[in-house]
């Protein structure tokens, strides 16, 4: 339970911490709240050469009402998250994932840009930042440049990240769907971590469903869409029967992880169990 | 006696413990120490070509590496058995070697080839790291019972078909006449699943040789620190006894895995003598996955007899335990003694059979966990039983009713001689199922059921009643069985000149409270403050030897010991006390703290006696100075609590979750010392079984791998998996020990987890379900209930 030894580098600025990134190249990690990277380092699963230390840069915590979005700094706690009046309100189901994201003291810690940078298939967030539209802000050596969530994902702990580029915000849209979100999670009993995790954001206010966003966490190799049961909702009154057909689709287009916990036939059929009671919740 | 026994003292130890205070091994540094990693398998069964250590021995700060031939050619031999189980024709139970680093051949991943010690902990990692082992994987073998099949692959080259001992017990005819003339008989197959003890603190040790008086000190984590004295000092290393010197500190749990001498913690005593500086290991969370003994893993059949009324007849049960791959200290002791014994149950069952192969494979050695083989008696019994009502469509509380011994007090009455070896001292198992039935107001509950059955949900009320053996145990009794050790305990008190007093126990306290609960006691004897009376354990130094924790044997065999000390304390001080009061010591009475003379008002307290007998100006001719006696108990029987459990279950017809929406438990552990406390260890005991029915079990690939050696896969339960647990008790008096105690550290587990598969086969009812293999996770349940549609 020690790391194989390594640099440490502490960045006091955003454009500090990219001229590091370029510096170490590959060999280099960004350690933000460390909940995910230090333990694998631990265990020497992980053996970057050196760290970057982002925790010094305050520039980076925050969440701001921008109007047609909320911005969230990539070093926001999942407690700040959680915690936040404003994420409540217009993303509930982003308040709701971060107040079931491990304990207190891992809350305390852990940020959303490290989760979103590390891209962990068994994270809370990716399935409901999907669902959320969201937009991932990165800099790096060539500047800003934003990520559509839906292309943010590659595969297995992969994203579209450049090597030189550091995770600095999320931005969730405030439309009227995120505001009637919701987030759902049927845990790993021993890392709590999702087995499945349902995100699901939905506009029924005119009585049916005119726009709806499903993410699903944990269920698949990287998070997802499922656009397929959206399709099956859009412009349906939401009756009892309706979710219920609709969700009986849930995963039926997606290869569906299986582990010595979980077989594949249960997951999948969780996922359609989360759906329902998720689409139950926001109707 | 004064009034401090009976109530619930805050726990003394608890002021360092809750403010982090606590000193434990690893808390412990000695100049110049060097630091210690076990290199260790990867895979289950290998031969081991070659270890390479010249890379890793030629890096900076690296002291030196250890191999297997090392320690091989020093003539040092493993950890031992401490109990001989033979087979049942006469041959002598097959003993494996257990070499501290495997020279070889590897048998379970996690099994030790290189010991590498550096001048800090980072440096010895890397080190490790940098030996090369080259093996040669061979085929694992992991269920015990295909392990006793030709053809499997052999563990140990002089161990056949992996079979250390074959063991029966019980009348095998008239338990197959019950059989023959049986009106019904309820079946079971299963596996009670290999679980992992998971003590918060990870073993370790701090290992130093002195050589200005060739002395030898080893600060562990160790639940008794005299017999693992005893063991390493006479068997694994062959040194001088009392040129060791022991320290078990404040040790953050035990559950069982710290009873065993591990060759670990032998291994870095040696290096020190080796390197002439002190040694420290500590494991790693992942080392104590796979290197602290796992308990259970028995894959049985069991069978139950009933006649046309109801009645028990026969009891029968074949069982394959798997010990691992090597033997533990008392590893065969626990499926056999500590099993077998107690498949009478609180049954009158006439005619019991119960048959044990133990087996090794290539998984980490199983020994104790708490309960210690009579959780998997419980749970067999435990199981048939409720089965069998449901199968008879008899209420399963009914059914015990009708079954059960009579109440017994072992004074009045005589104790209950079972089939199979053990006399129950003293029961009442109506008196505390029908408590248990009325807290928990059962006729309500069944309303209950019937109205959530008929809404569509899946209610299910579990019994689990039990009986077990503890306050380890009679020398003489368990000696003709096969233990090479004896299991007194032993207790001095020295009172001091000005009235304090501190007691020096074998016992040894790792969350059992034994500051409180054994201050109260002496403090009550003696009529002084618990502030007066200090409590010292776990250095073999300055306690006298004794045999530890475990079993539920500190109060009943420890107490005891004390209890043997006060009593010699007070016999002395009534003989100062009485010439200090110019009388004869038959004319004192000892009372509120003072020696007083019956009928008159003279009296002398128990601080001017403890004076008078450091400074003895005016004393008794012929009397020696001090006050201070050391005592040792050897019990002359087993204790036997008891008790009836009630869990109540929801399932979710979704997803299969398990939700323990109410658990009712009444215990009999006979006196009370700390309400508190044991209550405490009703709560503790009943979440451990919880976690065997519904979370735990070591998952093992075929190739042997330790799939969930973490706490990320493996999952112990947590606050909310838990209900508020309803506890309460009713008093049946152990009639053979001073204090009238039993014990109470495993009650919980052994109850628990049939109460809770039982509960749910009840839910489930209607789907046809009669057994689930344990734990009964979300899937399992699920699955079970998509085939029964």
């Amino acid at each position: 339970m020690i790391p194989e030894s390594f640099d440490y580098q502490r960045a006091s600025s955003v454009s500090e911490a990219i001229s590091l990134l370029q510096k170490h190249g590959e060999d280099a990690k960004i350690l933000a709240g460390g909940h995910s990277l230090v333990p694998t380092m631990k265990l020497r699963l992980a053996t970057p050469g050196t760290l970057i230390d982002i925790g010094g840069i305050s520039e980076l915590k925050y969440i701001n009402d921008k109007g047609d979005y909320l911005a969230i700094g990539a070093r926001a706690t999942h407690w700040d998250i959680e915690s936040s009046d404003l994420v409540a309100q217009k993303a509930p189901a982003l308040s709701q994932a971060a107040g079931q994201i491990g304990d207190v003291q891992v809350r305390n810690r852990g940020t959303i840009g490290g989760v979103l940078a590390h891209s962990d298939p068994q994270a809370d967030y990716p399935g409901v930042v999907l669902a959320l539209n969201a937009t991932i802000v990165v800099q790096g050596s060539r500047g800003e440049r934003t990520i559509a969530v839906s292309d943010y994902f590659t595969g297995l702990w992969e994203t579209a990240l450049g090597e030189d580029e550091l995770l600095t915000e999320v931005r969730i849209p405030t439309d009227r769907a995120n505001a009637n979100s919701c987030y759902l999670k049927f845990p790993q009993p021993a890392s709590r971590y999702p087995f499945v995790g349902c995100a699901v954001a939905m506009d029924s206010s005119a009585g049916n469903c005119s726009d709806v966003r499903i993410g699903f966490s944990g269920v698949g190799e990287t998070a997802f869409r499922d656009s397929g049961v959206e399709d099956a909702l859009r412009g349906n009154t939401l009756n009892e029967s309706a979710i219920a057909s609709a969700s009986a689709k849930a995963a039926d287009a997606r290869s569906v992880l299986s582990d010595v916990f979980v077989s594949e036939e249960y997951r999948r059929a969780m996922a359609k169990v989360y759906l329902k009671r998720a689409l139950t919740k926001l109707t | 006696m004064g009034d401090l026994i009976g109530k619930s003292v805050k726990r003394v130890e608890d002021n360092r413990f809750l403010k982090g205070e606590g000193k434990y091994t690893d808390d412990f540094n000695m100049p110049n120490q060097t630091f210690a990693v076990y290199l260790r398998s990867p895979h289950a069964h290998a031969n081991l070509v070659s270890v390479d250590i010249s890379a890793a021995k030629a890096m900076d700060g690296v002291i030196t590496v250890f191999t297997g031939k090392d320690i091989k050619d020093a003539g040092i031999v493993g950890s031992i058995c401490g109990w001989q189980v033979d087979f049942k024709n006469g041959d002598t139970m097959k003993e494996p070697g257990h070499p501290i680093l495997a020279f070889d051949k590897v048998r379970h991943v996690g099994d030790a080839v290189a010991l590498v010690i550096a001048e800090d902990f980072g440096t010895a990692v890397d080190a490790a790291s940098a030996v090369e082992v080259n093996y040669e994987v061979l085929d694992a073998i992991v269920d015990p019972k295909a392990a006793v099949q030709d053809g499997a692959p052999q563990v140990h080259d002089d161990v056949p078909n992996n079979t250390i001992f074959d063991w029966e017990l019980g009348n095998k005819e008239e338990t197959d006449a019950a059989f023959e003339n049986a009106h019904h008989i309820t079946e079971l197959s299963y596996h009670n699943q290999k679980i992992v003890p998971n003590a918060i603190e990870p073993r370790a040790a701090l290992a130093h040789f002195d050589s200005n008086d060739d002395k030898y000190t080893l600060y562990t984590t160790s639940q008794n620190p005299h017999l693992a004295r005893l063991i390493i000092a006479a068997f694994v290393l062959s040194i001088p006894e009392h040129k060791l010197r022991v320290i078990a500190p404040d040790v953050g749990g035990g559950f069982g895995s710290k009873i065993f001498t591990y060759n670990d913690e032998c291994g870095v005593l040696w290096a020190s003598k080796q390197i002439g500086r002190p040694v420290k290991w500590t494991a790693d969370r992942t080392e104590a996955f796979l290197t602290d003994c796992h308990g259970r893993d028995h894959v049985t059949d069991a069978k139950l007899a009933l006649d046309a009324e109801g009645n028990i007849t026969g009891l029968r049960t074949k069982t394959y335990a798997s010990l691992g791959a090597y033997l533990s200290n008392f590893s065969t002791c626990i499926p056999t003694w500590l099993h077998g014994t107690l498949m009478q149950g609180l049954y009158t069952t006439p005619a019991v059979h119960v048959d044990v192969t133990g087996v090794v494979t290539n998984t980490v050695p199983v020994d104790a966990v708490r309960g210690a083989g009579r959780p998997e008696a419980s749970f067999c019994v435990e199981r048939l039983v409720e089965t069998a009502a449901r199968e008879i469509g008899m209420d399963p509380a009914e059914f015990r009713l009708k079954n059960f011994i009579p109440p017994f007090d072992g004074v009045e009455q005589e104790g209950y001689q079972t089939q199979v070896a053990l006399q129950y001292d003293s029961g009442n198992y109506e008196g505390a199922l029908k408590k248990v039935l009325k807290n928990a107001n059962y006729e309500k509950l069944k309303e209950e059921r019937a109205a959530a059955r008929s809404d569509g949900k899946l209610m299910g009320i579990g019994f689990s009643t039990y009986v077990e053996a503890c306050g380890i145990a009679p020398s003489a009794v368990v000696g003709s069985l096969g233990a090479r050790v004896g299991l007194y305990d032993a207790a001095s008190i020295r009172v001091h000149p000005t009235g304090k007093v501190t007691i020096f126990v074998g016992a040894h306290s790792h969350g059992q409270g034994h500051e409180t609960t054994f201050a109260q006691i002496v403090a009550d004897s003696f009529g002084i403050g618990m502030d007066d009376v200090n409590v010292l354990h776990g250095d073999t130094e300055n306690v006298p030897f004794g045999m530890g924790t475990y079993g539920s044997r500190s109060l009943a065999v420890c107490g005891s010991a004390i209890m043997k000390s006060v009593d010699k304390v007070k016999e002395k001080g009534a003989r100062i006390a009485a010439h200090k009061l110019e009388c004869s010591p038959e004319d004192l009475e000892f009372a509120n703290g003072s020696w007083n003379v019956k009928g008159t008002e003279k009296s002398v307290g128990f601080g001017d006696v403890a004076l008078t007998a450091y400074v003895p100006h005016d004393y008794p001719e012929n009397e020696e100075p001090g006050l201070d006696f050391a005592s040792f108990y050897d019990p002359t029987n087993f204790v036997y609590p008891f008790g009836a459990h009630i869990c109540v279950v929801e399932i979710d017809k979704d997803t299969g979750e398990v939700k323990i929406v109410r658990y009712i438990a009444v215990d009999d552990a006979g006196n009370i010392i700390n309400p508190m406390i044991a209550e405490g260890q009703v709560h503790g005991g009943i979440a451990h079984g919880i976690g065997q029915a519904l979370y735990e079990g070591a998952l093992y690939d075929d190739s042997g791998q330790l799939l969930n050696a973490s706490m990320l896969d493996y999952c112990i339960p947590r606050a909310d998996n838990m209900p508020f647990f309803e506890t309460d008790h009713t008093i049946t008096p152990c009639p053979h020990n001073p204090l009238g105690v039993k014990g109470i550290g495993e009650a919980g587990t052994i109850a628990s987890t049939p109460a809770v598969v039982n509960a749910v086969m009840d839910a489930l009812t209607d789907y046809g379900v009669k057994d689930l293999q344990m734990p009964l996770t979300p899937q399992r349940v699920w699955t079970a209930m998509q085939q029964a549609k």
